[in-house]
C-alpha cells in the first residue's frame, strides 16, 4: 500500500506502455473475455462489413488501463471506474496507460482521490479517456 | 431508427459462475502479471478468500448470458455496425472465483445524433452475488453507426 499522506492533486500514477496489439492478442482476448464479435478477430467478416481490418475490443484497452489502477492501489479500494472510447485501437498500436490525481475529497468518512485516465497510441492519439475514484483509507 | 419505446425495457436476468481458470486466462489476455490475479496463494496472502474478479471482468460475465446477443436482436441491430461508446463500473464489494453473480439489466436510454447517422443505446445493470449482496453497477453505451 502506498503512503498517501503526501498525495497531491496533479500527482501522476506510474505509466506503462503495452506491447503492440497483435492479432494473437485479439484472439486471446476474444476467448478470455467471451466477446466473440467477429469484427475483432475475423478479417473476412471485417472486409465484408466494409472495414479495412479487424480492430481491438475497447474493453481490452479498458482492461489495460485498469492495471494502472490495481498497480497503484489494491482493488478493494477502487470505488468507480469509467471510460469513453474516443477512437479505435488498431492492430499494431502500442498502448500507453497514464493517469493523474485531479481531486482529493471525503465521502462516507473516506478520503478519496479522483483520477483522470487515458490511453494513447504510439502517435500520441488519445484512444480512451476515463476517470476513476479510489479510497485512500 | 431504433424504437425508443424500448427505453425502460428489462433484459432477461442471467447469472454466471466465476471460474478460477477463466480468471487466469483473462489475466494472461490482458497482460496482468500481478500474482494476486492468478495464484491462489498470493490471493490468500493478500487477504482474499479466492482469486478476485478484476475490475472490468464483470462486463465479460454479463456476456455469459444464454443469448449474449439478446439486446441486439431485440432492437434489430447489426453486429457489424456497433461500437462501444462508454463503459462505467461502480463497485460496492469485491467478487471472487466461486461466486455466482446475477445480472439484472435494462435499457435506460435510446437517442441519436448527427441526424440519425449515430444511434446510442444505454444499458444499466445491477450485479448481485449469491448472498444477495449488491456488488456492482454497470453502465454501458453502445453506438450504432449507419454512415
Amino acid at each position: 500500500m502506498l503512503d498517501f499522506m503526501d498525495l497531491q492533486v496533479g500527482d501522476s500514477l506510474p505509466a506503462f506502455t503495452t506491447a503492440p496489439v497483435s492479432r494473437l492478442t485479439l484472439a486471446l482476448y476474444c476467448g478470455a473475455s467471451g466477446d466473440h464479435n467477429p469484427m475483432h478477430v475475423d478479417i473476412d467478416f471485417a472486409h465484408q462489413a466494409g472495414a479495412p481490418d479487424v480492430f481491438a475490443h475497447g474493453m481490452l484497452s479498458m482492461a489495460y488501463l485498469s492495471r494502472l489502477l490495481t498497480n497503484w492501489v489494491p482493488q478493494q479500494y477502487l470505488r468507480e471506474y469509467g471510460v469513453r472510447f474516443t477512437a479505435i485501437t488498431h492492430v499494431g498500436d502500442a498502448i500507453t496507460c497514464s493517469g493523474t490525481v485531479t481531486e482529493l475529497f471525503e465521502v462516507l468518512g473516506e478520503t478519496r482521490a479522483r483520477l483522470s485516465l487515458q490511453t494513447v497510441n504510439q502517435h500520441g492519439r488519445v484512444l480512451l479517456a476515463g476517470d476513476a475514484v479510489v479510497a485512500l483509507g | 431508427m431504433i424504437d425508443s419505446n424500448y427505453i425502460g425495457h428489462p433484459l432477461p436476468v442471467c447469472s454466471a459462475l466465476v471460474e478460477a481458470g477463466r480468471l487466469r486466462f483473462f489475466a494472461q489476455a490482458i497482460g496482468q502479471t500481478d500474482p494476486v490475479y492468478t495464484d491462489l496463494n498470493a490471493a490468500l496472502a493478500a487477504g482474499h478468500p479466492a482469486l478476485p474478479v478484476p475490475p472490468t471482468f464483470l462486463f465479460c460475465l454479463e456476456m455469459e448470458a444464454p443469448n449474449p446477443g439478446a439486446l441486439r436482436e431485440l432492437l434489430n441491430i447489426d453486429i457489424a455496425k456497433i461500437l462501444h461508446g462508454e463503459q462505467r463500473f461502480t463497485y460496492h464489494a469485491l467478487c471472487f472465483a466461486g461466486d455466482t453473480l446475477s445480472f439484472d439489466a435494462r435499457i435506460t436510454d435510446i437517442y441519436s445524433k448527427k441526424g440519425g447517422a449515430l444511434e446510442f443505446v444505454v444499458r444499466d445493470t445491477t450485479v448481485t452475488n449469491q448472498h444477495g449482496t449488491h456488488v456492482a453497477d454497470l453502465h454501458a453505451v453502445t453506438v450504432v453507426r449507419h454512415a
